[in-house]
């Protein structure tokens, strides 16, 4: 049984689908997954793919090479401001794909592109502090730009600066987003909603004692040392980014077609971002994520305890924590045990907040 | 799940206020679950059925998913608990009315989009109505104090908000600063609801904050009369278990009484100095509840030596033309009212999470904060798993 919600189907009182596109198509929720699906994909996914494609809407594509797979994706980031506590948009273009195609296995990126689209007027000294971000985070990923494409826009036309990036690797296995099975167990690599939070207490200027910084990152030489601590174990993944932890969870359910249970009490989050979030009337596990990934892991506590042990040796997964299991009953949704009784995790409807990568 | 997990020296720290310990221990609320369950089991007979009349304790049923925990003999249904949503058509049309003509309408965040008869007051804002949202019935009064223009409060909410009106109307506002009450009074509802053929409720759980301004004594009389308990419960988890555990005890042994299960906040008497204020300003008068019935004594209106501040009384406020627009089609499927009433609920509604979300609410109750559907649409859906 799925749920009852079903957001993507709203209409207005007359009845009509939404006639334009609205920013809720952005969020990462269900509205975007069948904007996706209806529109967007329509046509290509008729052309035979060897592999992962479009209709499958993972992390990226994973088209077969001889024996090996050649791994491809692409992201355009619209961060708002362009400069936010613990990153900028350089680091996220390039953490953002670097991190979707680990999150198909693929940890040793062969390069990126990079397409840039700026507003007359942004600064050459913004521009170079974005560059320099970029280049920096390459060389953590152990990566780099190889080639690229600049537009100008005018004023107005745009807001300050869009980066595009698509990335290539190649790999010998893949992981996908729908390998759960009952009995897999749940870990996410850190604390949840550091990024979206730290933007919206920015934007907001909520006065927070302790700063909170987005935890954007590349991930892959973490992921590629938990995938190396027990080969075959790792047998899903996914990153937590628009829609948090929960539209990540409740996309690898429904792939997977398995319950996902979560214990709430397990779930790592900075008391700050807590604090705030309670303020603001959210729940973190809604807030967006740029440094953490959900694994779902088969095998005995032996086998879960190597993969916890892989992530916690870097220090973006100190706080690396088992969270949950696969469970047979109500196949395809979320439950959260909260300590004191049982219910459904939603997902975030709507925009919680535009412009967060 | 592996045990490695808790157990583990690296595990994230997750410190946890003194309050949490108290409140929110699991141990003590499966013993508390425990002991409801052993107790229905003895009344031998199901549903037991229970109402509570608060959006504070639907929020935290659901947020912390008690209801699963609930055995299955045993319902917890929200009541008219929810004052945005049973404020009644014509009273948004008096405020829509207001705003259309030219006068600025100050109001709580939740009435901004509950639908009128036409349009909400965000519709008139969205075509060029004064209407801003205001968080205190101070703040309201700061607004009227920053202008010469005429402000109108159209204020909403239970005994325990109006208190917060009341203190304002005693304290010498401007001339230019109105009230369009659409307050409402909790007590008169009870009986209404308790006398519903289609309901029977065999017990309240009534709200902690009411009654820390009203007295848990106010209840006594309506026990006398029906004959069904009620129990004062506060707003953790722990506490609304104890204040289920205590209810389903009294109906276990039949014994209808007032029992206070929220003794850190609430006393017999209640709070003398606000409940001076709350009657000094107000009235009770009979009115329709949206959705509900006309409930006599139901409705706060403003008394004759308030008068001057009462937009009622100081505007002309024609409804009649907005009564040749029909609602919405959809708006006529909407099933708030049965689900107020406890007769039914969001998940047997066919509008519910479909063409009625947040984003686009077709009923009051997914507007608010407050109501049953919006409150079950954020916490996942449905509640029994």
């Amino acid at each position: 049984m799925s749920s009852v919600i079903d957001p993507a189907a709203a209409r207005d009182h007359s009845g009509r689908r939404d006639p334009t596109i609205v920013m809720k198509h952005g969020a990462g929720g269900r509205a975007m997954r069948r904007l996706i699906q209806e529109t967007l994909t329509r046509g290509f996914v008729d052309v035979a793919v060897d592999g992962v494609g479009i209709a499958d809407m993972d992390d990226g594509a994973a088209l077969r090479v001889g024996d090996r797979w050649l791994v491809v994706t692409t992201d355009s980031h619209v961060v708002q401001p362009a400069f936010f506590p613990g990153g900028d948009i350089g680091r996220l273009a390039i953490s953002g794909t670097v991190n979707d195609l680990a999150m198909m296995g693929a940890t040793e990126p062969l390069g990126l592109t990079c397409a840039l689209i700026v507003e007359e007027g942004f600064t050459f000294p913004d521009l170079e502090r974005v560059q320099q971000s970029m280049f920096d985070a390459c060389r953590e990923a152990g990566t780099t730009v190889v080639t690229g494409d600049t537009k100008v826009m005018g004023r107005g036309e745009l807001d300050g600066v869009v980066i595009n990036t698509t990335g290539v690797a190649m790999a010998d296995a893949i992981v996908r987003d729908n390998g759960l099975r009952v009995g897999d167990h749940i870990i996410v690599t850190g604390n949840v909603g550091d990024h979206g939070m730290a933007l919206m207490a920015h934007r907001h200027r909520l006065h927070i004692d302790a700063e909170l910084t987005s935890d954007v990152a590349p991930l892959n030489a973490m992921i590629r040392d938990a995938l190396r601590a027990r080969p075959g174990a790792v047998v899903a993944m996914k990153d937590p980014t628009r829609g948090g932890l929960s539209s990540a969870l409740h996309e690898m359910a429904e792939k997977s077609r398995v319950g996902v249970l979560i214990r709430e009490e397990l779930v790592p989050v900075n008391p700050v971002v807590r604090a705030a979030a309670e303020m603001l009337g959210l729940d973190p596990m809604h807030v967006a994520n740029e440094g953490k990934a959900v694994l779902g892991v088969r095998g005995d506590d032996a086998t879960v305890h190597a993969v916890l042990a892989a992530l916690r040796t870097h220090p973006q997964g100190a706080n690396a924590a088992v969270i949950g299991e696969c469970v047979a009953t109500r196949p395809g949704d979320v439950v959260l045990d909260t300590g004191l009784g049982k219910r459904l995790l939603s997902e975030y409807e709507g925009e919680l907040l535009p412009r967060i990568c | 799940m592996p045990d490695l997990v808790s157990g583990s020296s690296a595990a994230p720290a997750r410190p946890r206020g003194a309050d949490e310990l108290k409140f929110r221990d699991p141990a003590r609320a499966r013993e508390l679950a425990g002991a409801i369950g052993h107790m229905v089991a003895q009344i031998g007979r199901t549903p037991v059925t229970v109402m509570h009349v608060c959006g504070s304790h639907e929020q935290a049923i659901a947020k912390f998913g008690l209801r699963q925990t609930f055995p299955e003999g045993l319902d917890v249904i929200m009541g008219p608990g929810c004052p945005v949503c049973v404020t009644d058509l014509p009273e948004v049309d008096e405020a829509v009315v207001l705003a259309e003509d030219g006068v600025r309408v100050v109001t709580y965040g939740d009435m901004l989009r509950v639908p009128g008869t036409a349009r909400s007051l965000a519709e008139v804002q969205s075509m060029g109505g004064q209407v801003d949202v205001v968080y205190s019935a101070a703040q309201a009064v700061e607004i009227a104090r920053d202008t010469t223009a005429p402000v109108v409060f159209f204020a909403s909410g239970f005994e325990t908000t109006a208190v917060a009106t009341a203190a304002i109307l005693v304290d010498d506002p401007p001339p230019n600063f109105f009230v369009l009450s659409a307050h409402k009074y909790i007590p008169p509802v009870m009986e209404i609801v308790a006398e519903m053929p289609e309901t029977r409720i065999e017990g309240f759980l009534a709200a902690g904050h009411a009654a820390t301004i009203t007295g848990w004594g106010i209840f006594e009389r309506f026990v006398d009369r029906h004959h069904i308990p009620v129990v004062v419960a506060g707003f953790e988890p722990l506490d609304i278990l104890a204040g289920l555990a205590q209810l389903v005890e009294l109906i276990r042994d039949g014994r209808p009484a007032v029992v206070n299960t929220f003794p850190r906040c609430v006393t017999r008497e209640g709070n003398r100095i606000a409940q001076q204020q709350l009657w000094r300003v107000f009235r009770t008068t009979g009115g329709n509840w949206r959705g509900i019935a006309h409930v006599p004594n139901g409705n706060l209106r403003l008394r004759d030596e308030f008068a001057r501040f009462d937009a009622r009384r100081q505007f002309r406020v024609d409804l009649k033309r907005l009564w040749s627009q029909a609602p919405a089609a959809l708006t006529q499927r909407c099933i708030c009212g049965d689900i107020m009433a406890g007769i039914s609920s969001p998940e047997k509604c066919a509008l519910f999470g479909k063409e009625c979300v947040p984003d686009a609410p077709v009923g009051a109750c997914m507007v608010s904060s407050e109501g049953t559907c919006r409150i079950w649409h954020q916490y996942g859906g449905h509640p029994k798993l």
